[in-house]
């Protein structure tokens, strides 16, 4: 169980080659975000929504959200992109490497971090440009680790997909069974004290809820839900998922 | 010490033997060749050999090292060529390779000095810095092999290198694995299931069905088995025709379909004078035509298995669709 930095550093490159490579796909997969935070943010613009009204109007409760929306999507194709590597033969190239597979593991999270993180601070830059402000730069840089816990447990989420799932047939299914009723259940988009009881304690189970309402905590400074609570599920979520993702990825046959 | 060392070797797959205790020994610079229809067992041979999954029981050693405890020390000495392409086709020919060097624990600049080496050795240097993406399937495994070569294996695993190419293509990678082989004196170890391969690059050849070795040795001494060649001679009078064949002391075996008779003898080609030489009236038969067969592979397989391997390969996929059948239920 030895990590190798090196192998983790040349998978990390080998995941901003890629990136770099590819802007098609990243503008794809942004564009769904982006339509999200543009109509939703210009039309509601001035809107009373009730349980928003301690921020200062929509689009500040919006932005938050929409960063998560933008994680989690990034993430879980990047950690289901394992999938791809199986289908496409390099994923037996990285396994027969004199590296563990914790190292292989490590490598790919650490690259799909960065590429999700790009993306979101993209998806907070073109904010700005429509009128969101940040409180301070302190409470920048406390969101951009509250985003590496996010797209960390996301990634682990999707390695353990990638690791019980056969091919890619099921890809499409788990992005739109998982992704979108986790990204609606997080209050992303509006207050979650809008929300029937029944549906809004399904939705402290759902990981992004804590994401979103931590981006809210660090960027606003005021949240629904209270910081610790935020802050340690999101820690428990990373640590589990990557944890799990490891050790199925481990299991998997090649 | 051999370069590989395999004894009893067993791998079960949802109770199915896919190899079924095999032995063998590949000596320090040979190429040795598994051949066998396809589903014989011999990727997962060669898997089980690159430590990519664990034999159900028996052991293996490769370059000394077991493949059951010394996982890295095995993975770090061989190269490895798989059958279906594994590059990263968003990547370019020589990042695949210089990341395959770093990722065998070589430091940068002399991953790079290697890289260059091993694309000159398959002629790819133009190609190095485009995306994998536009090669074409000889180019890749062109590039695979030189990737296999980045950190000096001193054996490298080649499973089926030629499957799905061109003659030509096929003829120029034959020529690379020679060269390797001969010049660089690397232990290579290569499935196929193509007969004029094995025999054309092969040093020694294990025959390979059902999981099990049937005959190993160098392709001569298999072909040699049958009994030197075959002559094919066809008649106007069969009967009278047998009568003189069956008293030539040098026929081994007559074959005989419809005024058609296959002699099995040794040295042919110096026979067949003789053969023309028969007096028609005398003899009572005339012949209406005659030809020299040397025995190939394909002839061995058959007197081994008693299928040929394209029958052999149609029986196999039938076992294996029943035996999935069976599973589902």
């Amino acid at each position: 169980m030895e990590i190798n930095f090196t192998a983790i550093y040349i998978l990390w490159l080998r995941e901003m080659k890629r990136f770099l490579r590819s802007w098609s796909r990243v503008a794809s997969t942004l564009m769904m975000p982006l339509f999200f935070l543009i109509f939703l943010g210009f039309g509601f613009k001035g809107a009373f929504i009730p349980g928003v009204g301690q921020t200062k109007d929509y689009i500040h409760f919006l932005v938050p959200g929409i960063i998560g929306m933008t994680l989690i999507t990034t993430s879980m194709m990047a950690g289901i992109s394992v999938l791809w590597d199986r289908e496409f033969g390099f994923l037996k190239e990285i396994t027969v490497a004199p590296v563990s597979r914790v190292s292989i593991v490590l490598g790919r999270i650490v690259g799909g971090m960065t590429t999700s993180l790009i993306q979101a601070i993209l998806i907070l830059l073109i904010s700005m440009a429509m009128g969101f402000r940040v409180a301070n730069f302190l409470s920048f840089l406390c969101s951009i680790f509250i985003m590496a816990l996010v797209s960390s447990g996301f990634i682990g989420l999707g390695l353990i997909f990638a690791s019980l799932m056969k091919d890619i047939q099921g890809f499409g299914l788990i992005m739109q069974m998982i992704v979108f009723p986790l990204f609606f259940l997080s209050g992303a988009i509006f207050p979650l004290s809008n929300l029937p009881k029944f549906i809004r304690t399904i939705s402290y189970f759902d990981p992004l809820t804590y994401g979103v309402e931590g981006l809210r905590k660090v960027l606003l400074g005021n949240s629904f839900l209270p910081s610790w609570l935020s802050f340690s599920s999101l820690i428990l979520f990373s640590v589990l998922t990557i944890f799990f993702g490891a050790y199925f990825f481990e299991k998997s046959e090649i | 010490m051999p370069a590989i060392l395999v004894e009893n070797l067993v791998k079960v797959f949802n109770g199915l033997k896919a190899v079924d205790g095999i032995s063998f020994e590949v000596k320090e610079e040979e190429l040795f060749g598994l051949l066998g229809p396809n589903g014989a067992g011999k990727t997962t041979t060669l898997n089980m050999l690159a430590t990519l999954i664990r034999p159900t029981s028996g052991k293996a050693f490769v370059s000394g090292f077991d493949v059951l405890k010394e996982r890295d020390k095995v993975r770090k000495s061989i190269g490895m060529v798989f059958q279906e392409p594994a590059l990263d086709n968003y990547l370019t020919g020589r990042e695949n390779l210089e990341f395959h060097g770093m990722m065998y624990g070589l430091k940068r600049r002399e991953a790079k000095e290697r890289v260059k080496e091993a694309l000159k050795i398959v002629e790819l240097e133009e190609f190095a810095d485009k995306l994998v993406q536009t090669y074409s399937g000889g180019m890749k495994r062109r590039l695979e092999i030189a990737r296999a070569l980045v950190h000096q294996p001193r054996v490298l695993f080649l499973d089926e290198p030629t499957l799905g190419l061109d003659a030509q293509t096929r003829r120029r990678i034959w020529e690379y694995i020679k060269k390797l082989n001969k010049e660089k004196g690397v232990t290579i170890i290569l499935t196929t299931h193509y007969m004029e391969e094995a025999d054309f690059l092969a040093d020694r050849v294990a025959i390979i069905d059902f999981g099990k070795i049937v005959a190993l040795d160098n392709p001569e001494n298999l072909k040699n088995v049958l009994g030197g060649d075959v002559i094919s001679i066809e008649v106007d009078n069969w009967q009278n025709a047998k009568m003189v064949f069956e008293k030539l002391p040098w026929v081994k075996k007559i074959n005989h379909e419809n005024g058609l008779f296959h002699l099995q003898v040794e040295k042919g080609e110096e026979k067949i004078p003789f053969l023309i030489r028969i007096d028609e009236k005398e003899a009572g038969f005339k012949i209406k035509s005659i030809n020299l067969r040397k025995p190939t592979l394909e002839d061995v397989f058959l007197h081994f298995t008693g299928k040929t391997i394209r029958e052999r390969e149609a029986s196999q996929a039938e076992r294996f669709r029943e035996r999935a059948k069976r599973h589902q239920r």
